[in-house]
């Protein structure tokens, strides 16, 4: 170490990120780079790096360069990690999360100008880089503000409260007589004796430790601000990142290009649990621009100069693969029978475990007047991100740097460092936009594949997932087989509930392990045993006085090197546990002639115990809420429909509701569908989504969310399934995976932002994690209205033309009467859902 | 390999590249363009798309060679003399991107189909837009700003 200016303490000479990577970040994270910086301040400050950290001191320094450089963790408990002013009275702020689109990012900002109190514009912030943001683990769970932008939050109030002290020393007044607007502290006697945020630190670092046993913890000495006190708080900011995602500005992780780098295609392969016998390089040898094929196990990569190149060398790579010797899984037409009849693991599922039945559940049934039995499935389902995978990754100089969208940079930067056998401080990720995150990205392989090829290679490597790939290799939704009896007394009130699934999620994969990513599966690496295959019932409030719930996994023959290998898709199993268990609520309310919003309120109402977080007042709120909005015309479903009638030509339309909770958060939806008995085409016209995340920072950036959530729900339950036989998944591309388009979207949404706190204007009302919760309302929602319009329950998603005609055109060869149609429809229809019978709407143009 | 010659956004460029090469990778790769993504290399999600003379095209499946000679427009290319084009100014105030990955193909889409058709009513702006994916799902805010571009160009034609 040597002193710099002004007695500054000088760190090793920073590795800069390539010159042009820096200048496009530069706009984008305001002062991005230790060279921006420096112009910005004229000195040599550190906060952003945690001065802090222990590892600065080893290894590389400036007066050493021979030795590699190194990428210390940035210091959660000093407040300059989080934290820095600049002389003009800007502020930069260093978040380890990511943001997927959800505007994250802008309500962070809100919520830290608020606390800090400066104006929005006077802000930048830094996101999801491991050399420069403190760990907080990237994004998952929906948490962005209800967990970590609370931490963000303390840290900026202590920021404030830091210059308070800095100006009371400097102006010689007590703290209590100054007053903080927007980046200027003033006497409150005398305004013209001032000093600006950029007088008083602008520059120079805080220096002051916070602290907090983890970095959720972190936090100062001061409090924050009640609700009453914020501005930002609550206003529409419009999102900082939109201007260059529409004017073609801002740079992605799939833009990024550095000097020598190459092009890499993976190769998989054909069937699944295929083992490598040879491979004939003779085949792509004399290929332009050919530089290698790289293959260790039953990983195949090929390397070539350009990035068309090495998509025809992937292609026409000669491989000899040998097949296994049992099929892998069962073919999907047969996963259901397969799953009911299957051994479950021996070990119950992570996570926690289901909680002890309540009353006498069997006891109950067996006394009741009614009692209903429904089985529902849900298949496999894909993240199929817009964007097939990629990163790039650089390994000059003996360090690793990844250019990627993983979502959770740090265990990216963590488990690469393991799988390549390399010191973490030697590797860093540098998270940049891409295709949405949803769960994906917690296990991005291809910056596994990327770093290993780049080192293998010792050149910058880009890899780039072809759509197959994507579509058929990405982490799945685990498939759910679920079985529901309850019990109505003879007043139709709901007296017993039974809910047993099974769930397809033993080969479940982490955040980025280092052996559970496919690259390491497929070289032959293994996690000591597969996933224990977590889950567990649905989130609800109702008082059900004899209840018990049990989820229990099962496997497939192939755990390892798998494509129905599973990951966290959006909202982990709630759209599945959801379906099953509010569409059996409602079959519960039609078995006893009850409205279904009355049959859910009373539900909710049979007890008044509620939480710390009011779920039971709020889960109220929303019910009500969103049938208000609706204009819900009480009444049983289904329909009325007279008897023997002729439906051709006739679009049937009805209203379903789904109510849930998700952590903290409450949601109803209401869907409004058409349905067309000729075609089986479903249409979602109208969606109302009654929604309690409690305090909202950004309205309009909640209500976009919200939206996305809401219409990505639609797509799931309307469209999207995994096919696969037994060899091989045969889901590849949007013929075979189909998803949402523009003219499946509702005529109208509303989203109904709720407070239903008993005290709404209580100034501590936390924000809770939203977007997610609302997801998994969709498919019962529209089932249920499916059901009111036809008087045809959905048990199996998703619910495609074909399957619906098939429902409807079963329904009417059988008994008329509802009670017999119940349970006979289960698990019997099988449908070709390879290709949509809208496909021609596919047809390629260009 | 050979010589192709591009006309994009403007200017003209002189690329060495095998002439079956997908548009797309010229215009990134060689280019430095990063309006047009890779999504499918199938024309099935419009990520990849470009104006070719004025028609949204995926460039995805387009080999360089049968660009050459045609004016083509990414989505650097639309703004005019520092101002963004109206349809881009209505993918801001209606918020619309989120992930913001696809909407290089939705705005070209727009772009092309308001030129076409300067009054499309909601079934028209569906249908037109119907081919282009997004996963994200931010259709009916995509759809909001249709409708908003509309109305923006025709005040500007009023204007003139």
């Amino acid at each position: 170490m040597s002193a710099g200016r002004n007695g500054e303490q000088r760190l090793p000479a920073e590795r800069q990120l390539p010159a042009e990577v820096d200048r496009a970040l530069a706009p984008w994270h305001g002062t991005s780079s230790r060279r921006d910086f420096l112009r910005t301040s004229g000195l040599f400050v550190l906060g952003f790096t945690g001065f802090g950290a222990a590892g600065l001191h080893r290894g590389a320094t400036a007066d050493n360069p021979g030795e590699p450089p190194l990428y210390p963790d940035p210091d959660y408990l000093q407040l300059d990690s989080w934290l820095v002013v600049h002389e003009d009275g800007t502020a930069t702020f260093y978040v380890g999360k990511t943001d997927g689109g959800q505007g994250t990012g802008t309500a962070t900002r809100q919520i830290m100008c608020d606390e800090l109190d400066i104006a929005y514009d006077m802000s930048t912030l830094v996101m999801g880089r491991t050399d420069k943001t403190v760990d907080q683990g990237g994004s998952g769970g929906s948490d962005a503000i209800e967990r970590d932008a609370m931490v963000s939050r303390r840290v900026a109030a202590e920021g404030r409260r830091v210059l308070l002290e800095m100006a009371s020393e400097h102006l010689g007044v007590p703290v209590g007589e100054l007053d903080v607007r927007e980046g200027v502290i003033s006497v409150r006697d005398d305004p013209s004796r001032s000093a600006t945020y950029g007088e008083l630190v602008g520059g120079r670092r805080f220096d002051i430790a916070l602290t907090g046993n983890s970095v959720n913890a972190t936090t100062g000495v001061a409090s924050v601000k009640p609700v009453q006190d914020l501005r930002l708080v609550g206003q529409s900011i419009p999102r900082y990142d939109i201007p260059g995602k529409v004017d073609g500005s801002l740079e992605w992780a799939i833009d990024v290009q550095l000097p020598g780098m190459v092009h890499a295609r993976n190769v998989r392969p054909p069937f699944v649990g295929a083992t490598l016998v040879g491979i004939d390089e003779s085949s792509v040898r004399d290929l332009p621009g050919f530089i290698r094929v790289v293959n260790r196990g039953n990983y195949v990569a090929v390397v070539c100069e350009r990035e068309e190149q090495a998509i025809e060398a992937a292609d026409r790579l000669a491989v000899q693969w040998e097949p296994p010797a049992a099929a892998p899984f069962p073919a999907s037409d047969d996963l259901f029978d397969y799953m009911r009849s299957a051994t479950p693991v021996a070990a119950p599922g992570g996570g926690r475990p289901p909680p002890s039945p309540v009353g006498d559940p069997e006891a109950a049934l067996a006394g009741a007047a009614t009692v209903v039995e429904a089985a529902y499935d849900v298949p496999f389902q894909g993240h199929t991100a817009i964007g097939p995978a990629h990163a790039l990754a650089d390994p000059s100089d003996g360090q690793m740097t990844i250019y990627t969208n993983d979502m959770k940079p740090y265990s990216h930067r963590t488990g690469i460092a393991e799988f390549l056998d390399m010191p973490p401080d030697r590797v860093r990720v540098i998270w940049m936009d891409g295709p949405q995150l949803y769960g994906r990205t917690a296990a991005d392989d291809a910056g596994f594949e990327a770093a290993y090829l780049a080192k293998e290679l010792g050149r910058p490597v880009r890899v780039q997932w072809a759509r197959y790939e994507e579509t058929a290799w990405d982490t799945k939704g685990p498939a759910f087989a679920f079985d529901l009896r309850g019990g109505l007394d003879a007043g139709g009130n709901l007296v017993a509930l039974d809910y047993r699934a099974r769930i397809a999620n033993y080969a479940h994969v982490g955040y980025n392990q280092p052996r559970t990513v496919l690259i390491a599966q497929l070289m032959g690496l293994r996690p000591e045993r597969p996933s224990s295959g977590g889950g567990r019932g649905p989130d609800d409030m109702y008082h059900i006085p004899n209840r018990r719930e049990e989820t229990r996994a099962i496997r497939f023959a192939q755990a390892f090197e798998t494509p129905l290998r599973t990951g966290n898709l959006r909202d982990p199993n709630g759209p599945q546990t959801t379906f099953a268990g509010e569409s059996f609520i409602d079959e519960l309310a039609a078995a006893g002639g009850a409205d279904p919003v009355a049959f859910r309120l009373e539900l909710l109402r049979g007890s008044t115990d509620d939480d710390a977080a009011h779920r039971r007042a709020r889960s109220i709120a929303v019910v009500e809420a969103a049938a208000a909005a609706y204009g819900w015309d009480p009444r049983p479903s289904p329909k009325a429909v007279d008897a023997g009638q002729d439906l051709a030509g006739r679009i049937l339309t009805g209203r379903g509701i789904a109510y849930a909770y998700r952590a903290r958060t409450t949601v109803a939806t209401i869907a409004e569908v058409e349905v067309d008995p000729e075609t089986g085409r479903v249409w979602v016209r109208r969606m109302v989504c009654g929604h309690d995340c409690g305090l909202v920072i950004n309205p309009d950036g909640l209500e976009s969310t919200v939206q996305g959530n809401l219409l990505h729900g639609i797509s799931r339950t309307l469209y999207e399934e995994v096919r696969f036989d037994a060899e091989k998944v045969t889901s590849v591309d949007w013929r075979t995976h189909p998803t949402l388009t523009h003219t499946d979207t509702p005529e109208h949404m509303e989203v109904v932002i709720v407070n239903g706190d008993p005290n709404p204007d209580r100034p501590d009302l936390l924000p809770y994690g939203a977007g997610e919760p609302s997801h998994r309302t969709v498919p019962a929602a529209i089932a249920n209205a499916i059901y009111d319009a036809t008087g045809v329950r959905m048990r199996r998603l998703p619910l495609r033309p074909e399957r619906v005609l098939a429902e409807l055109e079963r329904a009417t060869r059988l008994d008329q009467d509802p009670a017999s149609l119940i349970g006979s429809l289960r698990d019997k229809v099988k449908i070709n859902g390879d290709i949509m019978s809208t496909g021609s709407r596919w047809d390629a143009v260009g | 390999m050979s010589e192709i010659t591009l006309r994009v956004n403007g200017e003209t460029h002189t690329v060495d590249v095998d002439p079956s090469t997908p548009l797309l990778y010229v215009l990134r790769n060689d280019l430095g363009l990063r309006g047009p993504r890779f999504g499918c290399g199938l024309s099935q999600c419009g990520t990849c798309t470009v104006l070719m003379n004025g028609t949204a095209v995926r460039s995805c499946s387009r080999p360089v060679s049968r660009a050459q000679g045609t004016e083509i427009t990414t989505l650097e290319g639309l703004a005019a003399d520092g101002e963004l084009h109206p349809v881009q100014q209505a993918w801001i105030d209606e918020q619309v991107p989120q992930c913001g990955y696809c909407q290089n193909g939705q705005i070209l889409t727009a772009k092309a189909l308001l030129d076409d058709n300067p009054n499309p009513d909601d079934d028209e702006i569906r249908e037109g837009m119907n081919r282009v994916l997004c996963r994200c799902m931010t259709y009916y805010r995509i759809q909001a700003a249709v409708k908003r571009a509309a109305v923006a160009m025709a005040d500007g034609d009023a204007d003139r």
